[in-house]
């Protein structure tokens, strides 16, 4: 049990070891899902503040168990609320998480989100080969986030991380 | 703008619960292993909508899994049995066409619980990757083969009768340019309207529906994974 005094940083460093367990290669911090840490004045308890990505989406309650125990680790209290309101967003997704999802073979969404949600976006690239000539396999795919692509240069599918 | 009761938001989450519901059905019948997958998608969304409402409202395993037929409010239209796919394709452009609606006024009203703000917030664009994957879907069986042609507006005449509950200026306003595209020919807006849910009157379907849906939770209560 760490017993000195923590800062909020140390929990968004704990945080940031948190897997998305249907894409491990982005962390719930790189995900954008994280609203707010607020620790108590002993450094004793700390409350995390998580926005869902999708209504239905399996992985929430898996994502709000793995928070808890994450910080467990270092603090005595855990609180885990969950704010619907404003709700999650592609937007708030950092650079560096997209630079994370291409790496991992997941095309980023494209553009800032406007709504109505007319134009869902385009993946600027195919991520294994580069190529821009890409077209839409499906729009729903192997989780609520992504669309299923494919390109026409290296034949290859990809998935495509949704506006939204 | 009225704030919206509970009876009102109630017929929101059971319409979304019960039509994903019958979305779920399709898993592992639909004709392509991408619409499998995109109709389980859909269906998720619907779940998670229904469940944030109804987690509003009260104790949301006894409403969903509690109630009887009569208890529920969602609009018949969610509960007509699946058909063939131009029936679900339908089915779910008249409804995601209502959602069309409902979301955005939900979203923007102040007066609502800030937690219904939050499921209608997301819901907004949930329902727009559903809209462009019906109303595709319709012009595409619709403006197919003559088969596909028959069968679409086959489907559209039966389920017709049932826009009645959910349809407004603006529904039709949303579904008609996608029906004349799809080259269907509609029975007109004075047509027969079917209406009984709001007060509980449900189609026979609903019960068999319930009855599968149900049976774990009162086999088994208070049952976890």
């Amino acid at each position: 049990m760490v017993t000195s005094a923590r800062s909020a940083a140390t929990a968004w460093e704990l945080l940031a070891d948190v897997p998305d367990p249907e894409i491990p290669v982005l962390s719930v911090v790189d995900l954008g899902i994280v609203r707010a840490v607020e620790e108590s004045e002993d450094g004793h308890a700390i409350a995390v503040t998580l926005t869902p990505t999708y209504s239905g989406c399996p992985a929430t309650e898996v994502i709000a168990r793995d928070v808890r125990a994450a910080l467990e680790a270092a603090y005595d209290e855990v609180e885990v609320r969950t704010q619907l309101s404003p709700a999650w967003t592609t937007d708030w997704m950092s650079d560096a998480a997209r630079e994370k999802l291409l790496g991992f073979g997941i095309a980023p969404p494209v553009g800032r989100v406007t709504l109505p949600l007319v134009d869902v976006g385009t993946p600027a690239a195919c991520p294994r080969c580069g190529s821009g000539d890409v077209e839409q396999l499906a729009g729903f795919g192997s989780t609520p986030c992504k669309a299923l692509w494919r390109c026409r240069a290296c034949r290859e599918p990809f998935d495509y991380f949704k506006q939204h | 703008m009225v704030s919206p009761t509970s009876e009102q938001l109630l017929t929101y989450a059971d319409g979304a619960l019960i039509l994903s519901h019958r979305l779920s059905e399709w898993m592992s019948n639909a004709p392509t292993m991408e619409e499998d997958i995109a109709l389980g998608n859909i269906a998720l969304d619907l779940l998670g909508q229904a469940r944030g409402l109804l987690q509003h409202l009260g104790n949301e395993d006894e409403l969903a899994y509690f109630r009887e037929p009569q208890e529920f409010r969602n609009p018949l239209l969610c509960e007509l049995p699946n058909g063939d796919y131009a029936h679900a394709m339908i089915r779910q452009l008249f409804a995601d066409a209502w959602f069309a609606e409902v979301w955005p006024q939900l979203a923007a009203d102040g007066t609502v619980d800030i937690d219904v703000r939050g499921v209608a917030e997301k819901a907004v664009k949930e329902n727009a990757y559903h809209w462009r994957h019906s109303s595709a879907w319709v012009v595409r069986l619709g403006d197919g083969t003559d088969e596909s042609h028959r069968r679409t507006q086959d489907a559209l005449d039966a389920i017709w009768p049932y826009r009645g509950e959910v349809a407004s200026d603006q529904w039709y306003a949303r579904v008609e340019p996608v029906l004349a595209q799809a080259t269907l020919t509609t029975p007109g807006r004075d047509a027969w309207i079917q209406r009984g849910s709001a007060d509980g009157w449900h189609t026979e379907h609903l019960g068999y529906l319930l009855a599968e849906m149900q049976s774990l939770a009162r086999a088994h209560p208070g049952a976890t994974w």
